[in-house]
């Protein structure tokens, strides 16, 4: 893991510099015009936070069931990643709301699941540094039903009536003019997100590897 | 003193957030005009949304990197000590 960190990040930085370049060249969607392309950014950051979630959720319930303290130290660290990543998809979300919808925030049911799944994450984290001895199990439960809110999360547009657009946008937006374009874009930011997310993800284990060897010296100093 | 600050801006946080969500609608909302089909005069610029946007997560991000960066360090750091430690009680 450790091996592939140093040419993930040259990777993502590349395509991070990259990214602003593909971003002004791509065509203005004609409605939105220049704030629809907070979008670039925007989407592929909570793509980042799926994947988390995926890692986070599969990570726990394989500490949970079968005890592996390696799957307890990604879990954590997808946790926090998620909570990263969420944080600007909401920020971003907001800033692109006060331009488009007048108002930087609404409850409705995308952004308050959105808010409520950051709460979740947060709440993990907590857990895990203030909850004593056992935290890593508890926080292991909050990372599988916070993982599980995901789909309830994306499908909350289709679901109840919101302001924000439905899932059905990012479909009917291939079909406008330059959409192929657009859609090649939020790819590419997509792919240099899903890049740094795992720089970051190794960067974030390497700290619980040496907490867990720092655990080890206290209890070998003990005996 | 920030772990006591932390606490209860947190708190502050997650009282006022459920309480600003059940305020009633505002006279403006009452009368909803879409945002892109104001006046030209009366529509917010995009580019400081958009500016501040990627800014904000060249800051997150370089900011994230920071922490880890220190965290490693501090452990690395009590790795270094806790060896020290060990050396010095072992003559």
């Amino acid at each position: 893991m450790k091996a592939l960190f140093v040419p993930l990040v040259v990777v993502a930085a590349a395509m991070f510099v990259y990214a602003p370049i593909a971003i002004a060249n791509a065509p203005y969607e004609s409605t939105m015009l220049l704030v629809q392309k907070v979008f670039y950014f925007h989407f592929p950051a909570w793509i980042a936070v799926t994947a988390g979630l995926v890692t986070c959720g599969v990570a726990s319930a394989v500490y949970l069931f079968k005890g592996s303290a390696r799957a307890d130290r990604i879990g954590a660290a997808s946790a926090e990643l998620v909570v990263i990543f969420a944080l600007f998809g909401i920020v971003s979300g907001s800033l692109w709301a006060r331009k488009a919808w007048g108002v930087w925030w609404q409850w409705d049911a995308r952004l308050t699941m959105a808010f409520l799944l950051e709460l979740i994450f947060c709440g993990y984290l907590l857990v895990r540094k203030f909850g004593g001895p056992g935290a890593e199990k508890l926080a292991a439960a909050m990372g599988i039903f916070g993982a599980a809110t995901a789909p309830f999360v994306y499908k909350s547009v289709d679901w109840w009536r919101t302001v924000h657009p439905k899932t059905s946008v990012m479909t009917s937006l291939t079909s406008t003019p330059g959409g192929t374009i657009m859609w090649g874009v939020v790819w590419f930011c997509a792919g240099a997100f899903l890049l740094l997310y795992v720089a970051l993800l190794i960067a974030r284990m390497r700290l619980q590897d040496l907490r867990a060897q720092i655990d080890q010296l206290y209890l070998a100093a003990e005996d | 003193m920030s772990k006591r600050v932390a606490p209860i801006l947190v708190s502050l946080f997650l009282l006022a957030a459920p309480l600003l969500a059940q305020q009633p609608p505002s006279a403006a909302q009452d009368g909803f005009v879409p945002a892109n089909e104001l006046p030209p005069g009366q529509q917010l610029p995009a580019a400081p949304f958009l500016i501040g946007a990627y800014a904000f997560f060249l800051g997150l991000m370089l900011f994230y990197l920071w922490t880890i960066w220190r965290r490693i360090g501090k452990v690395e750091e009590e790795m270094r000590a806790l060896e020290r430690r060990a050396h010095g009680g072992g003559r």
